[in-house]
């Protein structure tokens, strides 16, 4: 039995610790890991609570990432709950082993602190590492500060252990900004925690002998696209119990959850669309436009990326004139890959509001409140226009010159 | 029926077949007596990986798998670091009283080919072996690429020609030396560390039964003559492989906690390397007049390794 580790009502964690703290209490059996800032701490955490008796796992440190998710894999294959943290170009050298593992059905929770790809090397947080992901196959999801990092966290194991998911699940926060910033979290007992994430069920279990099973197989041609297709098909399947396990997260601490969060949207003309920590900033942001300005801003943001809620977007951004959706990642020679997301969403509603990309706060540059005012105030002059007054594409927060690119037609 | 005596080799072979005989590797190849070689020595559960190779690509084609027990295959680098992830979780199942079969024994064997052993898988095989799993490392050595067509790796031989390291009208072929990985491994610390061959079958089955009774990472090198690519008829197999013993270009022998040295075959006649290397097509450009220095190099190798060898042995240190 482990011993028992005393808990507040209210403690003061960082997102590191926070998510540490959701790892011992989800009882995991098998933490793989290497170190990378700024997520060394969760695994770190984990591996001091195995050392004091606070939890009746293993730890074990490897020489790399690329080996941490391929223990990882292992270890979920051979039926036991299984997690990790990285960040960055850590994320980068998994990467392969991030496809295999989704391909192979294994509910790892990878807790993803992001932060910025070199070069040049950075070690502060932006979205590089989260988009690199977007096609892995994993399930994402968002947290903006130290609080929700636990709470999904905790919720990951659920979701990505329910029998009809069985799929890995990642659980992100920004670098810095939500990993070392200490604030207000109020856990859930032991008790709690574990009677909600249950125990896990193994399912093509490597040790149950009776049942030989293979894993990793080769598919040419005749059968590999079907094997995806019914990955992408789990992958859109799992929306309703992702709203079932936010269901009964809700009930048992009131806090909720949804795949896309709205904040003053009721009557909002102008709107951000936003990932991570920046979604709090543009939240105060909104409140001061309306306050100072009488200008009718909200903010969408979107707890859940992968997969993507293009119904629930659109719904949220209905009755929007004008939206600026900001992508904290390089775009590499394109629109930002949120925004296009976003757009395929509006494209598809039936009154196409204005959208236009910010590309902002790359390798940790911050995101102020002050920026945020500036593009609803350039949002509503837009909706004010009735079209797009500038660039489709601009960078927010850059020194030096404007930087602007793609020309609308609509004028 | 647990496994006691190697004497009878037909009854032994017949044993406890957890590779099917329906895979797609080539006629003659030494993979499949290797592989069926270790699953026949224990009667224990076994979860098995491999890395990308033949083995992999030729025993697990959906929607067919020729393994009969827990089978896993990640990616070309990665085998000992899936099986030992299993056999962590399995020390925390145990520990937990959550596995099907609590007392059931369970050993983890990982297998690769050279090129993913020596080269691109040699990162995770010594992190793995470092950190002291209790698992047996099996590299299934034919001293190339074989599965892509026969390129060189770290393993080819100098001399050799592969289709990455070809012999031309300037060329013999690979310049470089094979790489040394029992000696590697055995640095390593890990307590047990062989070089075995197919042809030798007592001393392979005695050899992986250790290696599996052995507590902590144990390496094995068995030498898997390639029809293919070696350029050899798929008779020749076992031939070979005793050309290669004889010689004692593949010498068969026993590290023990990384120092303590034991031959397991002592060839009563040793045979010229030139026997060995002329019995196969990728060494056929080495008994041109201009490139008989590069033969002389090998035997001249040879022979300076198996005096190593002897002297360690007899140094008991």
């Amino acid at each position: 039995m482990a011993v028992k580790f005393d808990l507040n009502e209210r403690e003061v964690w960082d997102g590191n610790y926070a998510a540490s703290q959701a790892l011992r209490q989800a009882d995991v059996d098998v933490v793989i890991a290497y170190p990378i800032t700024p997520s060394t701490p969760i695994v770190e955490n984990y591996g001091s609570y195995v050392a004091n008796g606070y939890i009746n796992g293993e730890f074990v440190m490897v020489e790399s990432e690329h080996a941490a998710m391929s223990g990882c894999v292992g270890a979920s294959a051979a039926g036991g709950r299984v997690s990790t943290a990285t960040s960055s170009q850590g994320f980068a050298l998994m990467a392969e082993v991030l496809y295999q593992a989704s391909g192979m059905r294994l509910p790892i929770v990878l807790n993803v602190v992001n932060r910025a790809l070199a070069s040049p090397l950075n070690v502060r947080g932006d979205h590089a590492d989260m988009y690199l992901g977007r096609d892995s196959g994993w399930l994402q999801m968002g947290a903006f500060n130290a609080q929700e990092a636990y709470d999904l966290a905790l919720c990951a194991f659920k979701i990505a252990e329910n029998a009809s998911v069985r799929l890995p699940m990642m659980v992100h926060q920004d670098g810095f900004i939500t990993s070392h910033t200490a604030q207000n979290v109020y856990p859930l007992t032991d008790e709690t925690a574990i009677n909600f994430v249950g125990k896990i069920q193994p399912i093509d279990d490597m040790l149950d002998f009776s049942r030989p099973i293979t894993y990793g197989a080769q598919t040419e041609e005749d059968w590999h696209f079907e094997h995806k297709a019914k990955q992408h098909k789990a992958i859109m399947d799992s929306m309703p119990v992702i709203d079932s396990v936010f269901a009964e997260f809700k009930e048992i601490t009131g806090r909720e959850y949804n795949r896309v969060e709205k904040y003053d949207m009721e009557d909002a003309d102008v709107v951000i669309v936003g990932l991570g920590s920046t979604v709090e900033t543009a939240r105060v942001a909104a409140k001061n436009m309306r306050e100072t300005k009488g200008i009718k801003a909200g903010v969408v943001a979107i707890r859940c990326f992968r997969p993507f809620p293009y119904e629930e977007v659109r719904e949220a951004l209905k009755n929007a004139k004008a939206i600026a959706v900001t992508d904290r990642s390089s775009p590499g020679g394109a629109m930002g890959a949120f925004f296009n997301e976003v757009s395929a969403a509006m494209y598809t509603s039936i009154n196409r509001p204005i959208v236009t990309n910010f590309i902002y706060g790359l390798g940790g540059r911050d995101f102020s409140i002050e920026e945020g005012e500036r593009i609803f105030a350039e949002q509503q002059v837009h909706a004010d226009a009735g079209y797009i007054t500038t660039e489709i594409q601009q960078f927010s927060g850059l020194r030096g010159p404007k930087l602007a690119f793609f020309k609308t037609e609509r004028s | 029926m647990a496994i006691t005596s190697v004497k009878n080799l037909k009854e032994f072979s017949t044993n406890n077949d957890r590779l099917e005989g329906a895979h797609t590797l080539c006629p003659g190849c030494a993979h499949s007596m290797i592989v069926r070689e270790l699953m026949n020595c224990t009667d224990d559960n076994l979860v098995i990986s491999s890395n990308t190779g033949c083995l992999e690509v030729s025993t697990a084609v959906y929607p067919f798998t020729s393994w009969d027990t827990s089978w896993i295959h990640i990616g070309f680098e990665n085998a000992a670091t899936a099986v030992t992830g299993a056999e962590v979780m399995h020390k925390v199942r145990k520990k937990k009283g959550t596995l099907p079969d609590n007392d059931a024994p369970v050993k983890f064997v990982a297998f690769g080919g050279d090129g993913s052993t020596y080269d691109i898988g040699f990162q995770w095989l010594s992190g793995a072996m470092e950190r002291g799993h209790d698992f047996t490392y099996i590299c299934l050595d034919n001293e190339n690429y074989a599965n892509t067509g026969g390129q060189r790796s770290s393993a080819t031989p100098i001399g050799a020609t592969t289709s990455t390291a070809q012999a031309g009208t300037h060329s013999y072929g690979k310049k470089e030396k094979k790489k040394d990985i029992v000696a590697i491994m055995a640095a390593h610390g890990a307590p047990y560390v062989a070089q075995l061959a197919p042809n030798k079958w007592k001393s392979m089955a005695k050899g992986f039964q250790k290696a599996l009774e052995t507590e902590g990472p144990c390496f094995i090198n068995t030498v898997s003559p390639c029809t293919t690519e070696w350029r050899f008829d798929p008779k020749d197999t076992i031939h070979i492989t005793d050309l290669a013993t004889e010689s004692l270009m593949f010498p068969i022998y026993e590290i023990i906690d990384g120092h303590e040295l034991n031959i397991l075959y002592r060839p009563k006649n040793i045979i010229k390397v030139d026997d060995y290397l002329g019995a196969q097509g990728r060494y056929k450009h080495l008994f041109k007049p201009e490139n008989r220095h590069v033969i002389d190099l090998i035997q001249s190798d040879i022979d300076k390794y198996w005096t190593m060898l002897q002297r360690r042995e007899e140094a008991r240190i």
